[in-house]
């Protein structure tokens, strides 16, 4: 039977990459010299599987690799090696080489070997002589392998032999499979009947097998029951005939058999690659389009807790219950239960809302799901960096929809790093200014109304407003400086290409910019602010809804139609005062608000509807941003706010530009959400297209 | 054919190890660690239990001595799936009651190879 290995590969991988993930948080954790016995455990269990699995799966360069992990970390469990830095680095770096190779094994491509061998080297180093004398002290050759006419063979099992789940019928069977066999048996240490044990052995046998058979084939169906059982086995017709009898507890021969198949998969040491460099360029290529690969086959699956499930179960069941009261209250109505009603009714709200967050629930994940990579990125950065931080989280516990999470990881990543680059001092600055040597970088989730904070907090040297202002002035994003508040100032940050890094490290400062973190968050619905005090650091606050599956709206009519438009997009509302507005180039107008023009996007016209009035001062402005740009939404009235729960419009119907999907209202009617980036972009090229037209 | 019961935290071990049992006619049950295993066995008969060494919870070695402890599972032939090559573990599975066991790395035809030898 051929059995195709590669099926199981991909779990295998899911696994072992686990199993690396653990065995990294917990290296993390681990202090010098102090090693938890439970933690060692641990790791040493996850570098296990990966070997036992990917030598059993092919994998024959991480099982090598990782086979030196593990004997290691043996030595650590055993209490014969101490825990140091240098061990806890080179294992975190080997949990990198393991991952690499994986990923290789995963995608197909060949991985820079150049690291793995260093990281391997410095392994063997640390193996170091314990490691040779154990592989010198390997099998012993065997002496007479074939013997000519056979083997006598005489076994005497001890009395509890059975015990161990041996069976004798088994072991003769086999033997017999091999040659011509003739047994004996010797009842002499056969007990009286009334003296029997029944799962006591009693019984030997003396044993001819003829034919041309291998002492290492016998030897093997003998392996399990070596040291149960008295056993000799010598060539028949020699004068070995009337040996005497060796108690099997003593051959070392099975042991020496068993230990073959295991030596020859044993470490051969890595070649180092010819070509690395060129290897190096694919593999770190590939790397990025995994990650890709990765993130979107995550979209497909989510694994919820059974509590939720039942949870829902539940609340299914009590929405039946109420149901089935308003039912029966149904089919004989009259005025005088108007009260049971109003009771039932207000059931059923509650079991609608209930439902309705449990259900919502059940897309949430603890955000240490995104947290939990940080502890490792700033031990690296510490050390790239020569800082000292100690990072602190708090509210890991805090769910949030799995999508958002998705997409405020990088986000996440680039505030850190930051935090740890530009916002934490070097240890010599910190005790300059007369703060502790040790930084602190702070992640903090917590929710408030219908949203999830993320704040990112260190105790660093804080923003530097007047370099932000000045370098605000340079790029002419503002006339002068007195008069704004730290919030506008900061807010420069996010401006695109803005950076006042005067050194732009390898850490931090490669491109993306704070510009790209603030619309990652705005495409989330979601909102930064950034607070500092000179010499005490910084905190930026994320602001994100708990799903994008409801969203905060404001209501409004334009005509006879009700449109949605997401709160967190609007930035205010007023009555058009006509002076104010400039007509441009032939249709398109600008609104002046403040300092800016803003684009006037009628919404009756974007949608061809027809509105109450065309009068600019009839309408009202509702001034929104969307895709960093500002425009002023014309609409005839401003309705309620509220929460609405966002329907796909291409799933049900096609995709529209400008909306980006819809909702169903108390009234049952359907109102459509303003896509705001998509109205102002259509705007513009619907602007510029009446503008060619006009000009042809 | 055999009613096996397959114990090992590796999912991808166990993925192996069952599909290949299945597919030669076994019964197989999965336990993935020693704990569950002897949660299983004590509600349940098996002919053969297969089990890792290292586990959470509960490892092989530990689970061996408790099966063996049941009257159902006095004699049923247990076997260790052990990585070591040494006489170490071999050993103490030996010692906790394992009737043998199969050295990893192994592929499906030396695992049914070896099973053969136990459950005919």
């Amino acid at each position: 039977m051929s059995i195709d290995m590669e099926q199981f590969k991909a779990t295998f991988i899911e696994e072992s990459l686990e199993g690396l993930d653990i065995m990294e948080s917990v290296l993390l954790e681990m202090q010098p010299g102090a090693a938890d016995a439970e933690e060692v455990d641990n790791i040493f269990r996850a570098a296990h599987s990966i070997k036992g699995g990917s030598a059993t799966f092919g994998f024959s360069d991480i099982s090598n690799f990782t086979h030196v992990v593990e004997t290691l970390l043996d030595q650590i469990r055993a209490g014969e090696r101490e825990v140091t830095q240098e061990a806890i680095d080179l294992f975190l770096k080997s949990v990198d080489c393991i991952r690499d190779m994986l990923a290789g094994a995963q995608e197909g491509f060949e991985i820079n070997l150049d690291q793995v061998a260093e990281v391997k080297a410095g392994l063997d180093r640390m193996l170091g002589s314990v490691a040779q004398a154990a592989a010198e002290a390997g099998p012993e050759a065997q002496d007479d392998a074939t013997a000519a006419s056979g083997w006598q063979i005489v076994f005497k099992p001890f009395p509890d032999m059975l015990r161990s789940g041996n069976d004798v019928v088994r072991l003769f069977r086999e033997l017999d499979e091999m040659g011509e066999m003739k047994v004996e048996v010797d009842l002499e240490g056969l007990p009286a009947l009334v003296d029997m044990e029944p799962e006591e052995a009693c019984l030997s046998w003396t044993l001819a097998l003829h034919g041309e058979i291998d002492r290492e084939q016998i030897d093997e169906v003998f392996e399990w029951v070596d040291g149960d059982c008295e056993l000799s086995i010598v060539p028949l017709g020699g004068d070995g005939a009337v040996a005497a009898e060796i108690p099997a507890s003593e051959t070392p021969a099975p042991e020496a058999a068993a230990d073959g198949p295991a030596q020859a998969a044993s470490p051969a040491p890595l070649q180092a690659a010819p070509e690395a460099g060129e290897r190096r360029s694919r593999g770190d290529r590939r790397q990025g389009e995994r990650r890709k690969n990765r993130a979107s086959s995550e979209n497909s699956s989510i694994r919820v807790g059974i509590d939720k499930v039942d949870a829902l179960i539940n609340l299914v069941g009590e929405l039946v219950i109420t149901q089935s009261m308003l039912g029966q209250l149904g089919e004989d109505f009259s005025m005088d239960k108007v009260e049971r009603l109003k009771d039932g009714l207000a059931e059923l709200e509650r079991n609608t809302r209930e439902l309705q967050e449990n259900v919502m629930s059940i897309r949430m994940l603890p955000i240490s799901f995104a947290f939990n990579r940080f502890p490792r990125m700033v031990h690296d950065l510490c050390g790239k960096l020569g800082k000292k931080i100690e990072l602190k989280m708090s509210g890991e516990q805090t769910e949030l929809d799995k999508t958002v999470m998705e997409k405020i990881g990088d986000p996440l990543v680039h505030l850190v790093r930051n935090a740890v680059d530009h916002g934490i001092e070097t240890p010599e600055a910190r005790l300059q200014a007369g703060k502790p040597e040790t930084g602190t970088v702070h992640l903090n989730a917590y929710h408030q109304g219908g949203n999830i904070l993320i704040e990112i907090s260190d105790d660093g040297a804080g923003l530097n407003r007047e370099r932000i202002l000045a370098k605000a002035i340079e790029r002419g994003l503002t006339s002068g400086g007195d008069n704004l508040s730290d919030a506008e100032v900061f807010d420069f940050l996010f401006q695109p290409g803005f950076s006042t890094a005067e050194v732009v490290s390898d850490v931090s400062g490669r491109g993306v910019g704070m510009d790209v973190v603030k619309r990652n968050i705005t495409a989330l619905g979601g909102a930064i602010d950034v607070e500092s005090r000179p010499g005490n650091g910084s905190t930026f606050t994320i602001r994100l809804p708990l799903t994008l599956a409801i969203l905060d709206g404001q209501l409004v009519r334009v005509g006879e139609q009700t449109f949605i438009i997401p709160l967190v997009s609007i930035i205010e509302s007023l009555q058009v005062e006509p002076v104010r507005v400039n007509a441009i180039a032939g249709s398109a107008e600008l609104y002046k608000l403040r300092d800016d023009y803003l684009p006037i996007i009628r919404l009756y016209d974007a949608f061809g509807l027809k509105p109450d009035s065309t009068n600019l001062e009839d309408g009202l402005l509702v001034v929104v941003e969307g895709h960093g740009q500002q425009a002023g939404l014309l609409v005839d009235d401003l309705l309620a706010q509220q929460q609405v729960v966002i329907k796909s419009l291409e799933t049900n119907f096609k995709k529209v530009g400008g909306i980006s999907g819809a909702t169903i209202l108390g009234d049952g009617t359907v109102a459509l959400i303003v896509d705001i980036g998509g109205i102002i972009e259509l705007s513009q090229n619907g602007g510029h297209k009446r503008a060619n037209s006009a000009a042809a | 054919m055999a009613n096996i019961l397959a114990v090992d935290d590796s999912a991808s071990m166990r993925q192996m190890v069952v599909f290949t049992l299945r597919g030669a006619g076994h019964q197989v049950t999965e336990a993935a660690d020693g704990q569950a295993a002897l949660d299983l066995a004590k509600r349940q008969r098996f002919d053969l239990v297969l089990s890792d060494v290292n586990m959470p919870r509960m490892d092989g070695i530990t689970l061996a001595r408790e099966l063996r402890a049941l009257p159902a599972f006095k004699f049923t032939p247990i076997l260790m799936l052990t990585t070591e090559g040494g006489m170490g573990k071999k050993q103490e599975g030996k010692a906790a009651g394992a009737t043998g066991w199969i050295v990893k790395p192994f592929n499906p035809e030396q695992l049914l190879a070896t099973i053969k030898k136990v459950v005919g």
